[in-house]
């Protein structure tokens, strides 16, 4: 073979591959959501995340804007502290907005879901959401259900 | 002779074998320089390891992920939830099976091709003869191999990844209905560029220096006889797939057991 | 030129030297001849650095090659051109590729000189027209005139043929010798041939190493070997079947060997 085609075939193939990698970026990852914008932090205790992992969503009206970004226990309160960055494009949310722990589906991911307050001030990064709902765990509200129908049958 | 004379002359062999392995790696990686200044030889390497590879890549990664597609929808939608089609097809080729199915063709295809070569190059003498030309084989002959070897691979698992992925709509959306929208907006959501993406790379480029390694050093090692050059091709496909497999078990512990 | 001294190699259990000493005079055809089996492809590997003995040392050009470095041996060796017993052509490269390969890897010249080169050492064996060829595409005494085209590649100060005349019509033979008698007289080249054409390599060698079983058995000019009173040397020069040269690869006796069959 000619070597003038070889370098065809093989510049062919290498462009093909590069643009597989750009697909693989772009389309079926999270990257071009990643970067666009900066973001600012704020925390939230939680009494209980119960299987919220970082990287989670934190959605506002079912729309993505932010993630998780740190989950650790905070040894004085007895509680989880969780950092997550929400896109500095939301940077109009109400400092009493309140955030709950949710579950996409029956069997889904754990995510956190703020809804927004009424107050004209906005939350800046470092802020801590003091209105926290922790996450539903199936066991505590089976033996709460079973506890509740007990004290009735008394 | 006894289970622990036999156990221990094996032992002994493997580990000179590493030894000699890791040598001639070594004066691959020394080669790398005159790799660099004579680009032709790498750009023919790259054609018959990567470009002769490629139509094998693509089908078998179109098919591996519409099979995907099709059983992910079957399972799923059991749980009424084939809207994570995309998540399920995205995820395990970006993580799994890009990176190892396509080692493992690339194993078959052209590393058991480089041992067979590099194997009959040494039986005819050719690698001698060079080196009586005062041209060292490891560099011109292996360097450009191995190199084309660690550049094509994670090239050819991105490639397999992504024709996996529209696969996976073909079967999936096209065929069964599931959500366009669904399909895409779930798994861009849920695929982490570096946790899921930027791993599998790491993946299949420890792939392709593992794959290429053993392929040129089984030829470069081979018995120059016929049996001996058969033989290392047989090792070549079989140690690949083994390493493979290992090396993927323990990266995926690795990087996804952490959490 | 080269000089062996106390050399041992052994393969295996086996010694194909044991402990010899010769000299390779410069500018002069030194012939090794011996029986088949004996060692000769093996001498030439080990003076060119390609195996390492046992024991005993090898200076080629005043530098031991047995401790050389490689890199220092690659540098000796572009001055020595080697003719493989099988040729070792490169095979996806075409005659005229081939024989231009070491030009180019260790030189700059234009591609018009290159060919100017190629073509003269072609010419000089006779394969002018035969360029174009694939080495799958010639008889085996073709690939062996064109090994040694490229041989000469470098214009090496140093030249070893092994066998160069196996496979070779009687006219190409008759070309072949006086080309190396010519390529020794006007460029004053070092060669050593391994040959088992005994008529023809005493016609043009200066000096003859006769190697059997680990030993040299006899050396000295053409003439001295000729009228040599050893029953070997005579043997082994008038090509007699019977004597002291053995024929069989070391064995038990044959016999013996052939009743163990029934034993077993
Ligand atoms: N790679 C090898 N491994 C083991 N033994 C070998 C090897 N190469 C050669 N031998 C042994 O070394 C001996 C010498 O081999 P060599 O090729 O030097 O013989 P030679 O004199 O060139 O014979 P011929 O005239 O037939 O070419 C042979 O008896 C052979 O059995
Ligand atoms: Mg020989």
């Amino acid at each position: 073979m000619q070597y003038r085609s070889l370098e065809i075939l093989v510049g062919f193939f290498v462009s093909i591959a590069i643009a597989a990698l750009f697909f693989l970026a772009l389309q079926v990852s999270n990257f071009s959501a990643l970067k666009d914008h900066g973001s600012y932090a704020v925390k939230a205790h939680f009494d209980d995340v119960g299987g919220l992992k970082t990287k989670a969503l934190v959605s506002m009206a079912g729309v993505p804007i932010g993630r998780v970004t740190e989950i650790n226990f905070d040894a004085q309160n007895y509680d989880a502290l969780v950092t997550m960055r929400i896109d500095s494009r939301y940077n109009t949310l109400p400092t009493d907005t309140s955030a709950s722990i949710l579950t996409s589906g029956l069997l889904g991911d754990k995510y956190i879901g703020l809804t927004a307050g009424g107050l004209d001030e906005f939350l800046k990064n470092g802020d801590t959401i003091d209105l926290t709902q922790s996450a539903l765990v199936l066991e505590r509200l089976i033996s709460q259900f079973l506890f509740n129908s007990s004290d009735k049958s008394e | 002779m006894n289970i622990f004379q036999v156990l221990g002359q094996s032992t002994l062999k493997s580990l000179a074998k590493l030894g000699r392995g890791s040598l001639f790696f070594i004066s691959i990686l020394s080669g790398l320089g005159y790799v660099l200044k004579r680009p032709n030889l790498l750009m023919k390497q790259l054609y018959s390891v990567g470009v002769l590879t490629f139509w094998l890549i693509c089908i078998a990664g179109l098919f591996v992920g519409m099979v995907l597609g099709l059983q992910g929808v079957y399972t799923l939608s059991t749980f009424g939830a084939d809207s994570s089609l995309g998540i399920m097809v995205a995820a395990s080729l970006v993580r799994e099976l890009g990176p190892v199915v396509s080692a493992l063709l690339f194993a078959g295809r052209a590393g058991s091709a480089l041992t067979a070569e590099v194997g009959l190059m040494k039986a005819t003498e050719q690698l001698s003869g060079m080196e009586m030309m005062a041209v060292d084989p490891l560099k011109y002959i292996i360097a450009p191999r191995f190199f084309a070897g660690f550049i094509s691979l994670p090239l050819l698992a991105a490639l397999f990844s992504a024709i996996g992925v529209i696969g996976g709509h073909l079967a999936g959306v096209e065929l069964l209905n599931v959500d366009a929208g669904a399909y895409w907006s779930q798994m861009q959501s849920s695929i982490d560029f570096y946790d899921d993406i930027i791993n599998g790379i790491i993946k299949s480029i420890i792939f392709a220096w593992l794959v290429s390694w053993i392929a040129l050093f089984e030829g470069y090692d081979a018995l120059p006889t016929s049996a001996g050059i058969s033989r290392a091709t047989t090792r070549t496909v079989v140690n690949s797939a083994f390493a493979i497999l290992l090396f993927d078990f323990l990266l995926t512990a690795l990087m996804f057991g952490a959490n | 030129m080269i000089s062996i001294r106390n050399l041992t190699f052994s393969r295996g259990n086996r010694k194909i030297f044991d402990n010899i000493s010769l000299d390779i005079m410069p500018h002069k055809i030194t012939a090794i001849m011996g029986p088949s089996g004996t060692g000769k492809t093996t001498l030439l590997k080990l003076i060119s650095g390609q195996i390492k003995p046992d024991s005993g040392s090898i200076f080629v050009d005043q530098q031991n090659v047995t401790t050389l470095s490689r890199s220092k041996l690659f540098t000796l060796r572009k001055k020595m051109g080697m003719l493989f017993q099988s040729g070792a052509l490169l095979t996806d490269m075409s005659v005229y590729d081939n024989i231009a390969f070491p030009i180019r890897e260790h030189t700059h010249l234009p591609e018009s000189m290159i060919r100017t080169v190629v073509l003269m050492k072609l010419n000089a064996v006779g394969l002018r027209g035969a360029r174009d060829l694939m080495p799958s595409e010639l008889s085996g005494g073709m690939a062996r005139r064109v090994a040694m085209a490229r041989a000469l590649a470098l214009d090496p100060n140093m030249i070893m043929y092994d066998e160069p005349f196996t496979g070779q019509d009687p006219i190409s033979l008759g070309v072949l010798v006086k080309l190396i008698q010519t390529l020794n007289q006007t460029l004053g080249l070092t060669s050593i041939i391994v040959s088992h054409d005994v008529q023809e390599t005493a016609a043009i060698a200066d000096y003859i190493y006769l190697l059997s079983a680990g030993k040299i058995a006899g050396q000295g000019t053409p003439e001295a070997l000729n009228t040599s009173e050893s029953a070997w040397v005579q043997q082994f020069m008038q090509a007699k079947a019977d004597g002291p040269v053995p024929f069989h690869y070391p064995a038990h006796d044959f016999t013996s060997d052939l009743l163990a069959n029934k034993k077993q």
